[in-house]
């Protein structure tokens, strides 16, 4: 995604959007699309979280499961120990819930499709045939896919505009949907799983998601079932000062495999702008999921002005025996990131991975690592991490391993390195390690360095110049956790790198 | 091709003159050896060709077919034609020697204006020229000279100096760490490489390379100048007599 297609530019797209994306700076996904939008009110309150289930045309089960979460979240308060500095955010000047207009009634060719709204998509390099569909035409997915097979469910602001490739998924008794349709269609799913990983009363963000979260994604994968292609949620906030509160759950019944991607874009502007993102994963016995994120929403500029506050809730549950989770992220995006993606590790030799590259360049803060709970025997945890920081940027990894008293055997491996690229950059690196049995071993190793004035020069002297020089650098230190990640993924995040450390050096 | 005049250059932290009013010329085709005692600025002289950073050039210039190598860029001089191979190769963790070598070919091609070459194309060349330099699949797809032995670091130089196909060819005592089975891949790949467009200055401290990379002419060194400068003999009589007697004549 690191070129601009040229652009078919159809009847009806704003020519000058068109251009602004082909001039674009090195953000690439910084400019927005004027498209009509539905608001609810500025602010929050119980007729907000009521307003925005009722838009769902959701259950009064849903609608009060949502109103508890909002009142608990009225006696907490931000958590404070990250090593992170942001004006204080006023969730009063907020807007919660956004629409495209003509989502309100389902268009049902192309013609009928806000053009504005495909372009967008197409922008963002999500194929044609895809893009038809998550512009929300019906009968798209009868077309023969070209290429592998992604199916994507697309989230513009506050909605799923639309998810390719149902059909073909539901005759695999997959379920891949949006999270507002799972809880019109699924609802006994939905009811045992949501908020059995990520409690209502979690945090301070996950709770404010569980009132106000408008959609998202919804991922079943019924016993024995390998999910026949990769799942991915293309996430772009484009309204202003709106929220964007996305809610994920995914299952994976007994034996069952699946592969999900998650990406972010967001348009340059110079207000911040809160995401507040919960991602529950519950993983049955011998069944295993991959959950790989890039995550490049809009960091602000080079004097910081504007970009996204990112405080996400991730959490996978190993809840029988054998089950398998894998993490992997490339975050490079965000003002604030504040993320800790992990793993319960409940059933005996139930296995948990954290793979992660964190960039934050000019005046990002990235405080961002995992959490690996060992209850189960035998149970085994493995976390690579990548630190890199640039300009003035502050980056920490913050990671805890627990050993419980009954996760006898058990072990975990850490890795993590930290790179610093100039003098006015910092990394820090924050283990917590409880070990409460004497069979288990836990293993940390960390490492700081500096981009090498010798390594640059000798890629110079080679005939690259000095960008090239610091990414190809940058790319061989991320090296272990890039190849943890899908191919086509991979790639992108190879280019992202490259993108996110422009101007960082010279 | 490679003139240098009265050139004078100070390290850019400290008052401290390195070279001080070096001349040199190393026509087209020729091979040039230095030579020189420790601490006469041969290294000096590599680094300032080739662009590193920390150096203060106080007086004089340094042209590439006429054209000034000072006020470009290191990787500006490569795409021009110059290639250093490093005394001490540089360890790159996490790129593989393969990708490290297709980067630097393709972008030397971007900076030429031609096109990039095709993954394919490169494959064939850096295989055939791999084989000749003793150096296996292996050694291609590990990160760049992390865990490589002395004499596979130098190897290593001599094959992306044979890939990038530079016109103009430094070489800073290569010959240091080397036994005598590397010395020889190592002078048989350079020898592969002379030709009539294609200029090289060996730095060493000892004669023993130039009797595998046979020298047009050879320079002494010292105190920033070249001191004296001659045929293949001047590097025998220095082995034999060492610096002593040369230097004092030299003043």
């Amino acid at each position: 995604m690191t070129q601009t297609p040229d652009l078919d530019v159809r009847e009806g797209v704003d020519r000058e959007t068109v251009e602004t994306v082909q001039n674009m700076g090195s953000y690439k996904y910084g400019w927005d699309t004027e498209i009509e939008m539905d608001y609810a009110p500025k602010g929050l309150n119980e007729d907000i979280v009521r307003l925005i289930s009722q838009k769902n045309e959701e259950p009064e089960w849903m609608t009060e499961w949502r109103l508890e979460a909002f009142r608990r979240w009225q006696t907490m308060s931000e958590p404070k120990w990250a090593m992170l500095n942001y004006p204080v955010i006023d969730y009063q000047d907020q807007y919660y819930y956004a629409r495209p207009k003509s989502m309100e009634i389902k268009p049902k060719s192309l013609d009928e499709v806000d053009p504005k709204l495909l372009a967008t998509y197409e922008k963002l390099g999500i194929p044609l045939k895809e893009q038809m569909i998550l512009a929300g035409v019906e009968g798209a997915d009868a077309a023969p896919a070209e290429g592998r097979k992604v199916a994507v469910d697309a989230v513009f602001d506050s909605v799923s505009v639309g998810t390719t490739f149902k059909d073909e998924l539901a005759k695999a008794g997959v379920i891949f949907c949006s999270i507002s349709e799972a809880i019109r269609e699924h609802p006994e799913l939905v009811k045992k799983y949501l908020g059995s990983v990520v409690p209502q009363s979690d945090n301070f963000f996950a709770t404010l998601n569980s009132a106000v979260f408008s959609d998202g994604s919804f991922v079943y994968v019924p016993p024995g079932v390998r999910c026949p292609m990769e799942l991915s949620t293309y996430f772009r906030i484009n309204a202003e000062n709106t929220g964007q509160f996305e809610r994920t759950l995914i299952i994976a019944d007994k034996g069952s495999y699946v592969s999900y991607l998650e990406g972010c874009t967001a348009p340059q502007r110079d207000t911040n702008q809160l995401h507040a993102a919960v991602v529950e994963i519950v993983v049955l016995e011998d069944a295993e999921v991959k959950y790989s994120t890039v995550q490049n929403w809009f960091p602000g500029d080079e004097n910081g002005k504007g970009g996204i506050y990112n405080f996400v809730t991730k959490r996978a549950d190993c809840r029988e025996a054998r089950a398998k989770v894998m993490w992997t992220q490339v975050e490079t995006g965000s003002a604030i990131t504040w993320k800790y993606p992990s793993c319960i590790l409940r059933g005996d030799e139930s296995q948990g991975e954290f793979y992660s590259i964190a960039i934050a360049n000019n005046w990002q803060q990235a405080d961002t690592g995992t959490k690996m709970v060992h209850l189960g025997k035998n149970t085994r945890s493995r976390i690579v991490s990548k630190g890199i920081s640039a300009g003035q940027a502050q980056n920490t990894y913050r990671g805890l391993v627990s050993m419980h008293p009954r996760a006898t055997n058990s072990r975990n491996y850490t890795q993590c390195d930290s790179l610093l690229i100039g003098d006015k950059c910092g990394a820090h690196t924050v283990p917590y390690i409880e070990v409460k049995n004497t069979s288990s071993r836990v293993e940390h190793e960390a490492t700081t360095s500096k981009v090498d004035d010798d390594q640059l020069f000798y890629c110079r002297s080679r005939g690259m110049d000095e960008e090239e020089a610091v990414a190809l650098v940058v790319n061989g230190f991320c090296r272990d956790v890039l190849q943890a990640l899908p191919m086509e993924f991979a790639m992108e995040a190879q280019s992202l790198v490259a993108i996110s450390l422009e101007g960082s050096v010279g | 091709m490679l003139k240098i005049n009265n050139l004078h250059v100070k390290l850019e932290e400290e008052d401290k003159q390195i070279l001080k009013g070096l001349s040199l010329e190393v026509p087209a085709g020729q091979v040039h050896a230095i030579m020189g005692p420790n601490g006469s600025g041969k290294s000096t002289l590599s680094y300032v060709l080739s662009g590193r950073d920390g150096y203060e050039i106080t007086e004089g210039e340094a042209t590439l077919d006429g054209e000034s190598l000072l006020d470009m860029e290191p990787e500006e001089r490569a795409a021009a034609g110059l290639f250093l191979a490093f005394q001490y190769p540089v360890e790159i963790p996490g790129v593989g020697n393969m990708t490290f070598l297709r980067t630097a070919v393709n972008a030397q091609r971007k900076a030429r204006g031609e096109e990039e070459l095709s993954s394919a194309e490169f494959l064939k060349q850096i295989r055939e020229k791999a084989r000749n330099l003793d150096i296996d699949a292996e050694m291609l797809k590990r990160p760049v000279n992390v865990g490589f032995s002395g004499g596979e670091k130098k190897r290593n130089e001599i094959l992306q100096m044979a890939m990038l196909a530079p016109r103009m060819c430094i070489m800073d005592e290569t010959d240091s760490g080397l036994d005598v089975d590397a010395m020889r891949l190592v002078a048989d790949g350079v020898n592969a490489l002379r030709g009539p467009d294609r200029s090289f200055l060996v730095i060493t401290h000892y004669q023993r390379l130039l009797n595998h990379i046979q020298p047009d002419v050879v320079h002494i060194m010292s105190n920033g100048r070249i001191v004296k400068s001659g045929g293949p003999d001047l590097a025998l009589q220095i082995e034999d007599e060492g610096y002593g007697d040369l230097l004092a004549e030299a003043g």
